[in-house]
């Protein structure tokens, strides 16, 4: 298998997600299938060759950098899921001794 | 009324031009259409009867006064993870299911100051991730034409309200062929345009260097002016590009007569296609034959494009997917720590489909693996996309299958990840090389299903691809209506 169990949970981490033993496993199946089929790209010739990460030839564009309003502020704010008046609350991210 | 299930958008608005009927009785019978055919083809995630009705009662008002507007009036659908200020924008995953969209996109805008009227949002596989709308977190989306059968994917929900006439038009994404793939296993026209023609501001994001706003419609004029309406630079979208918009509807039929050189790659018809669905194509090749040069050629790293798309989309998927971590907006599992939050709201969050690709995206970017598989498939893209230049300067226009297969069973492909990739072969490469595409349905099976052809153009030559798809409908001649409008 291209991929083994550790590797899924050590992925799992950088990605923020977790998976039973059972689901692991049957990705580990299932990405190392993935993976293999990935290897057909080892045969071309890519000497040489500069990767493209966009099809088209852009620039990135600028702008003033000017100040404009945001009118939506409260309906950003009703998404979020806990909130004390406008402020978002999150688990503690500081430790206590 | 005029029979419903033959309007057309261009039809309906002289109808409405003519008052011969209003706005409101346009919406009343979609809403009425919906609750008779949507219990079974569950197109829609959201039905927003009150803001259509309201909308269709101002644009009969504007109507009276003699305005004009290029959509004034019609009522549209639109794919789940396009924002409209207001409604629900759920991408059909739990992680979105309680999110309401703060801003229009800014196709949303376009559309609004056009005058069209908003039917609801449609039904689409999670985050846009699939090929056959069962990757919804809420319900599969059926296909008209055989309810057994998928309706494509992802905007599945899109092109099945268009078929079925839930809506004289709607607006789906294209990342591998997301647009074209449902509208050809629906009998729908769809076209996803060149890359940074359509703003994608406002589109909840998939993979950033692919994805593509575009229009589903029941004929390819339809289809021209609701590109019209929202294509053109938004200084919103860093990759939307500064380009003329030309006047597509007048372009067509300009180019009514015009004969093209139509390039057939010999690796998109050597591949294992469907036997009666391939004659159904050759025969319309023969058709063509009469008026443009037909010309065979090779697009020879063809074989690569599932590869290298589902490396590179995956990976752009991990890292646009981020941002989904239970803190600001979208579903926060109950936990005791931050780690714990984003994991346990990722994990109950997002469909396995998702998660599949956000690992995959993780593994070929991840140390050690970057160069044999991101770095690589970036490389190979730059073939692919440079196969396409070369013909290019041969033919005018690349004519192809959508699809290997025309429509398979609910469940057929759904266990099998590699399988459903591979069934997005024809359309992935247009994506990887930022080309413009559209689908056109040109024949039925002997089970009745639909077989649709792909038009590919050169950058920003979308009035071409358009123009030709318009000859092709004109050649074939037949109104696509699944028998569950008859019923």
């Amino acid at each position: 298998m291209a991929i083994s169990l550790e590797e899924v949970y050590k992925i799992a981490h950088l990605c923020r997600l977790e998976f039973s033993e059972e689901e692991a496993k049957v990705l580990a199946e299932e990405l190392s299938k993935i993976l293999d089929y990935f290897k057909k790209l080892q045969t071309v010739n890519t000497e040489n060759v500069e990767p493209t990460f966009h099809a088209l030839k852009i620039k990135t564009p600028f702008r003033e950098d000017k100040v404009k309003e945001f009118p939506y502020i409260e309906d950003i704010l009703k998404n979020a899921p806990q909130l004390y008046e406008r402020m978002i609350i999150v688990p503690k991210v500081v430790k206590t001794s | 009324m005029t029979d419903f299930k033959e309007l057309t958008i261009l039809e309906t608005l002289r109808l409405l031009e003519e008052k011969k009927v209003s706005s409101k009785e346009l919406v009343e019978e979609t809403l009425k259409q919906i609750k008779k055919v949507d219990p079974q083809i569950k197109a829609y995630i959201y039905v927003d009867e009150e803001g259509a009705i309201k909308s269709a009662e101002e644009a009969d008002r504007l109507i009276q006064k003699g305005e004009k507007k290029k959509l004034l009036g019609i009522p549209i659908s639109i794919k789940d993870n396009i924002c409209i200020k207001g409604l629900p924008t759920t991408c059909a995953s739990k992680i979105l299911q309680n999110f309401v969209a703060p801003y229009n996109a800014t196709v949303i805008e376009r559309l609004k100051a056009e005058g069209a009227v908003f039917i609801g949002k449609t039904n689409l596989d999670e985050f846009a991730m699939g090929s056959s709308t069962e990757n919804s977190a809420f319900f599969p989306t059926r296909n008209p034409w055989d309810l057994e059968k998928v309706p494509g994917g992802s905007s599945g929900g899109s092109a099945a309200a268009v078929a079925s006439r839930m809506g004289l038009g709607s607006l789906g994404s294209d990342t591998g062929g997301s647009i074209r793939q449902p509208a050809a296993f629906c009998g729908v026209v769809g076209m996803k345009p060149t890359y940074g023609f359509v703003s994608r501001f406002g589109l909840v994001a998939f993979a950033s260097s692919l994805d593509q706003i575009g229009p589903f419609a029941t004929t390819v004029e339809d289809t021209a002016l609701l590109l019209q309406v929202i294509a053109g630079h938004d200084p919103k979208d860093s990759t939307s590009a500064p380009v003329e918009v030309p006047d597509f509807l007048e372009s067509i039929k300009a180019n009514e007569k015009t004969s093209f050189t139509i390039g057939l790659p010999k690796e998109y018809f050597e591949s294992e296609i469907d036997p009666e669905m391939n004659k159904i194509i050759l025969e319309i090749i023969e058709k063509l034959k009469k008026k443009h040069k037909i010309k065979e050629l090779s697009l020879p790293h063809t074989e690569y494009a599932v590869a290298t798309y589902y490396i590179i989309a995956p990976a752009e998927a991990f890292s646009n997917l981020a941002r989904y971590d239970g803190v600001k907006y979208g579903f926060r599992a109950e936990s005791s720590n931050l780690i714990e939050m984003y994991k346990k709201s990722r994990a109950l969050g997002f469909g396995k489909e998702v998660k599949r690709r956000i690992m995959l995206g993780a593994y070929a970017l991840s140390a050690g693996y970057y160069d044999a598989f991101y770095l690589k498939a970036s490389k190979v893209r730059t073939l692919i996309l440079h196969d396409f230049l070369e013909a290019f300067k041969e033919v005018d226009l690349i004519l192809t299958p959508v699809t290997p297969t025309p429509p398979f069973k609910i469940g057929e492909k759904i266990s099998d990840p590699l399988q459903m990739y591979l069934s997005d072969i024809f359309t992935i490469p247009v994506n990887l090389a930022g080309l413009p595409g559209i689908s056109v349905p040109v024949g039925l099976t002997s089970d009745n299903l639909p077989v649709a052809v792909q038009v590919i153009g050169p950058h920003f030559r979308d009035e071409l691809v358009l123009s030709l798809a318009y000859q092709i409908e004109k050649e074939v001649n037949k109104k696509f209506i699944p028998s569950i409008l008859n019923e």
